[in-house]
Parts: C-alpha cells; structure tokens; sequence
C-alpha cells in the first residue's frame, strides 16, 4: 500500500497522468468547439488517427517531429474540412458521416502504409518526444488550448458567432453572418485539435501502428457530452480518465490485490455516475441541423 | 434557412452515403490482397492457403514468422500458397471461406482469435483441411478430424529469456508487459518470473497487461506508459509479450537506453540499442510441418504442441546481440534448456 501511494503521489506519475490525457483531451476540445457550433462530431476517431499516420509519415520524411506535428494538424483539419463539406454543403446526415469517416480511417491508414511504405501495420520510424512532458510541444498546445479557448468562444467574435451557429442560427442570419461559415470555421479549428492529438499518439512513440487511436476519440466525445460541452470541463474530464487508466498501471506494478480489470473500469463507471448526478445540460439547440 | 441546395437533403445525402460505402468497399478491397505465387518438387499440385491475423504479414512478429513459412514451405516444397490479409476482424471468416470454396487442400489461420472460425468452416468443408495457430478449441468443441491446433510450449521458451532477465538484471526488478488478458499471454508470464527466480531468487518481477480486448495488441501509447511505470519502479530490463503494443515498451526503451526482451520473431532491430534477446516462437517451422504432414498424407486433427525439444520455441543469441549477452549467461541458459528438455525442470504454464 505505501508503494502505491509513495508511485501515485510522485511527480513520475503526474507526468503519466499528463502525457495520457494530451490525445483525450486535445481531441475532447476539438469536439467541443465543432459540437457546439452546431456540427455532430463522431470523426474524431478519424481525426486522431489519420493525425497520427500523418505526423509519423512527415515526421519520418521530414526527420523532424515539429513537422510531423504540422502535418498530424493538416490531417485533422483534411478530415474536418471533409467532414464539414458533407454536412454543410451536400447535406449529409451528420452521424453518418462520421461513422463513415471511422471506418475510413481504419482501412485508409492501412491502405496508406501499404501505398506509401509497404508495410502492412507499422510505419517506419520517426523522431520520437518520448516521455518527456516540459519539452513535448504537444503537451504545451494543450495547455494553451485549454486556457485560451474557454476565454475564445466567450469573448471573442468568432467565438460568439460560432456559439450563435450552433444555439441560434437565425440571429446569426439576421445580422447578416453565415452560419455555415462559423461552423465550417470551428470544424476547423477542432480538426486541428484532434489532429494535434493524434499526432502525440505517434510522436510519442516515435511511430504509427495501425488503429493505434483505441477508441480514444469516442471517449473523448463522452467526455464533450459529460462536460456539457465546454472545453476546460472536458479537458478536465479527460484528466480524469487519464488519472483512472494511470492508477490502473499503478495497481499492477504494485501487486495491490485488486484486479487490475476493476481499476480499468474506473474511468467508465465514474463516467456514468458523474452523468447521472450531474445535472444534464442541453446540447447546442441546432446540433446536427442545418 | 440558409444556403440554397440543389437536391433535396435526403437525396443528397443517400448519394453521399453511396460514395462513401464505394469508396470504403475499394479500400477494404485493396487492403485483402490475394496474391498467387508458383509451384516445384513434391508439393506440386498441392494449395495451401493462409490467412493473417489483424497484424499482417509485415509485422515483425508473429505474422511475419508465419508468412516466413509459407515462402519456405512454396520453396522447398513446391507446394502452391495464396495469403490474405484481412483488414478487419469481420473479415476473417469471409477470407477463410473464400479459400475452402476454392477447395485448398490445407488452409492456415494465424492467431488464436480464429477458433470459433476455424471450428464452423471445419465442420463445413469436411474435405478441406484446416490449421489454427494458437489454437485451443472452444467450450463443448471436441477434436475435428479436418482441425490442427498448432500450439507453442511459450512458457519454456519464457523461462529462458527469464533466466537471461534474471542474469543480467542489476537492479533485482524485471519488468513485463503483456497485451490482452487471456491465458495464452499469461503462459509467458508465469514461464518468465519461473525463469528469473530460478537463477535469481531475490528477484522482483512486475507484471502489468495492457488490457483485456484484442486492442490490447495495438496500442503502443500504453505500452510506453506501462513499461515507463515499470522502469520507474526500479526494473531494469522489461520483456513483453503484447502485440504493436510492445513498439511502446521498445520506444522507452530506446529513451532510457534501457533494456528490453523481444517476443515471437527477432525484434533486435526495433531497439538495436536495447533488446538483448528475443523469445522466439517458431511460427516458421510449424507452418512448414504441417505443409510437409499434408503432403505425405499424414495430417492428424487435434492439437500438436511444440516445445523447446522441437525447436518451436527458443531465445536469439548471435552476433548482433553479443555485446549485450555475454557468453557466460547463454552458455548457463542454453544448460536450463537442456534439462527442461530432458524432464529436469517441468516449467509451470499457470
């Protein structure tokens, strides 16, 4: 028992904590700022892991991982600028979408190893950040996301305009903006997030493996619909999955007689109780209409 | 409201689903590539089909160990071989069938994950044979005449690299990380800590799994985090038995320059700084065996186990990984698999 409370309140393991939340949480505010201006998010599956092939591939060609994180950012904003034509000019149904751009992304990652490397699961490898925390730039982005975009979407024009696309579209019209714009704007913006998340996948590792994102995106966008939609509640929510899944790497090494698999659980049961007692908050009013 | 649209939204957007599907459908079309290859000697006119687990067949592991003895196998043999490489999970009873309509004398599923596959195709196509890697039947499935189960003794190959963990170890913490929870992975584990503490009885070994669904074989971002946590708690050296999740454990293993243990095929080159060994399965030579049973018509149903006396398992120790395996340590390991053949050491498996 001291050795797990000697490993937990350690600095090794705020670090953990850290460094597993970056993707959730990059990835969660990406859904939040494209969610509350109104468009679905269910491809951020799509973006984390199209990010992280991208970021690995530039990374390696490039032999810089700054460049690969630029490239893991483009391919979140390619997916969300897809995604977003769907939705906002063809008119797509808006979960379709995403699932589809889901599957997308499992398969087209593949394909893209096998096109661009021969490779079937693995790309080559790539400069790696590893487990440092100060140093990762990815890391940084976060923190500064996590600061800046509450104050961004309260203050800030474009973050008016984008809440006002996804609560009330009409006044938007009536002063004369598009809604289509603001939200073609936050998808983005969120796009770049998820793919900055997916890039710290890779980066981290110093590599892309195929479905490496493990539905880290659709816990994301549980945890956007947990913190009701506002970015630093949902990058606090992640927080707290990351805590959960690094204190179950705690239990282990640490042989408490508890079974890691319960541990494991953590996050989703306090998910659901936390949903439960929370009083629910109302989506965005025209979240998925156009 | 805003915009103007030229079709109606349904319409729009059940063309839009149509392209989707079509280019979702070429994609996964593109990802099962069917390859043929041809034939000489003995095995002419005999087809042996495999079909790769979700890894595929450059994997650097597992996969790529059983590719290795299917081209062996097309070489020496001359038998003809088709491969395919599903993209999903849900394609691999597809993929399978496909071979059994196509009346393959022998086809191959890589990993355990095919059993309930290999179980209703066997039962199916009583004329077609079939071979499991891994395999262990299910729950009421008895013995199929047409079913081999081509299973690995790991846990004495384990036992070795454990001794070399156990050897080599400063810290007296050794570290392991395994992927999903399944008794098969847990096999490595208790071969492993078996092996450290019969050369090292003070020994600590930390073990921590990656999870229990098949993801837990993909997902390297929590190998880092497992084995980062297990060279925080002092180990020195971390073998791993877990998929693509183990490029994570190499990863902080590189950082670190500290030191690690490969699984299934020779990892070296995934940390040339780093992995001191590797505990290898032979995928190969099972493969080949089997090819060869089927050409002289001497293919049984059931399990077929290979252990350290049949070469399906052992360690890697040659010039690459010299500097970090003194000659001592294999010597001293290379006399515990020799009394594990003899029946001197009975390695436990759980």
């Amino acid at each position: 028992m001291t050795q797990l409370l000697t490993t937990v309140f350690s600095l090794a393991f705020v670090a953990q904590v850290l460094r597993i939340a970056v993707p959730y949480a990059l990835a969660a505010m990406g859904g939040a700022v494209t969610e509350r201006s109104g468009v679905i998010d269910l491809a951020l599956e799509a973006k984390l892991l199209f990010g992280a092939f991208a970021a690995a591939a530039v990374g390696h060609v490039t032999d810089s991982a700054l460049l690969g994180l630029a490239g893991g950012i483009a391919a979140g904003v390619a997916v969300a600028a897809i995604q977003a034509g769907c939705a906002l000019v063809l008119y797509a149904d808006q979960v379709i979408i995403g699932i589809a751009l889901n599957v997308i992304a499992t398969a087209g990652t593949r394909f893209l190893l096998q096109i661009l490397f021969h490779e079937g699961a693995n790309s080559p490898p790539c400069p790696a950040y590893g487990d440092a925390v100060l140093t990762n730039p990815i890391v940084w982005l976060a923190v500064i996301a996590t600061a800046v975009l509450p104050f961004a979407l309260r203050r800030t024009r474009w973050g008016l305009r984008l809440r006002a696309a996804g609560d009330r579209p009409d006044a938007l019209i009536a002063v004369g903006a598009s809604p289509r714009r603001a939200r073609f704007a936050a998808a983005l913006v969120g796009g770049a997030l998820a793919g900055a998340g997916g890039a710290q996948l890779s980066l981290a590792v110093g590599g892309f493996t195929a479905d490496m994102s493990s539905s880290r995106g659709y816990i994301a966008l549980v945890m956007v619909i947990l913190a009701g939609w506002r970015p630093a509640r949902a990058v606090l929510a992640c927080l707290g999955v990351a805590a959960a899944e690094a204190l179950s790497i705690a239990f282990q090494i640490t042989d408490i007689a508890v079974p890691s698999e319960l541990v494991g659980l953590l996050p989703y049961v306090t998910t659901l109780v936390v949903l439960m007692i929370v009083v629910a908050r109302r989506p965005p009013a025209s979240l998925g209409r156009v | 409201m805003q915009g103007f649209r030229l079709l109606s939204p349904a319409v729009t957007a059940r063309r839009l689903i149509g392209i989707l599907l079509a280019i979702n459908a070429l994609l996964l079309g593109v990802g099962a590539v069917i390859v043929p290859s041809s034939a000489r000697e003995q095995g002419k006119g005999v087809h042996v089909g495999l079909v790769f687990d979700i890894g595929g067949k450059n994997d650097k592991s597992f996969n790529e160990a059983a590719w290795r003895g299917l081209m062996r196998a097309q070489a020496e043999l001359g038998v003809e071989t088709r491969f395919i490489e599903p993209t999903e999970g849900s394609d691999r009873e597809s993929a399978l069938r496909t071979l059994a309509t196509k009346k393959f004398d022998l086809i191959i599923g890589v990993g355990f994950i095919f059993g309930p596959d290999l179980e209703r195709l066997a039962r199916q196509f009583p004329d077609v044979k079939f071979a499991g890697i891994d395999y262990s039947p299910s729950e009421g499935v008895g013995t199929l005449p047409n079913l081999a189960g081509l299973r690995f003794r790991e846990h004495e190959g384990s036992f070795l690299v454990g001794a070399i963990a156990g050897l080599v170890t400063r810290t007296k913490v050794v570290g392991f990380v395994g992927g999903m929870k399944i008794p098969l992975i847990h096999k490595f584990e208790v071969g492993y800590a078996a092996g450290v503490h019969r050369v090292c009885p003070a020994c600590r070994v930390v073990a921590a799994y990656a999870g229990t669904e098949p993801k837990a074989f993909a997902d390297p971002s929590l190998g880092q985090e497992l084995a980062a946590a297990q060279y925080g708690q002092g180990a020195d050296i971390i073998f791993h038995a877990s998929g693509k999740t183990g490029d994570g454990v190499f990863a902080a293993a590189r950082q670190r320059g500290a030191r690690a243990i490969g699984v299934d095929s020779d990892q070296f080159d995934a940390a040339p700084c780093c992995v001191v060994t590797s505990m290898v399965k032979r995928v190969d030579v099972a493969v080949v065996d089997i090819v060869k049973d089927v050409i002289a018509g001497k293919f049984r149903g059931g399990i077929h186990e290979l252990g350290l006396a049949e070469h399906g398992v052992g360690f890697v120790a040659d010039e690459r990984n010299r500097s970090m395996l003194p000659i001592d340590v294999v010597e001293k390991v290379n006399a515990l698999a020799e009394q594990i053949i003899a029946g001197k050491i009975r390695v436990p498996s759980e």
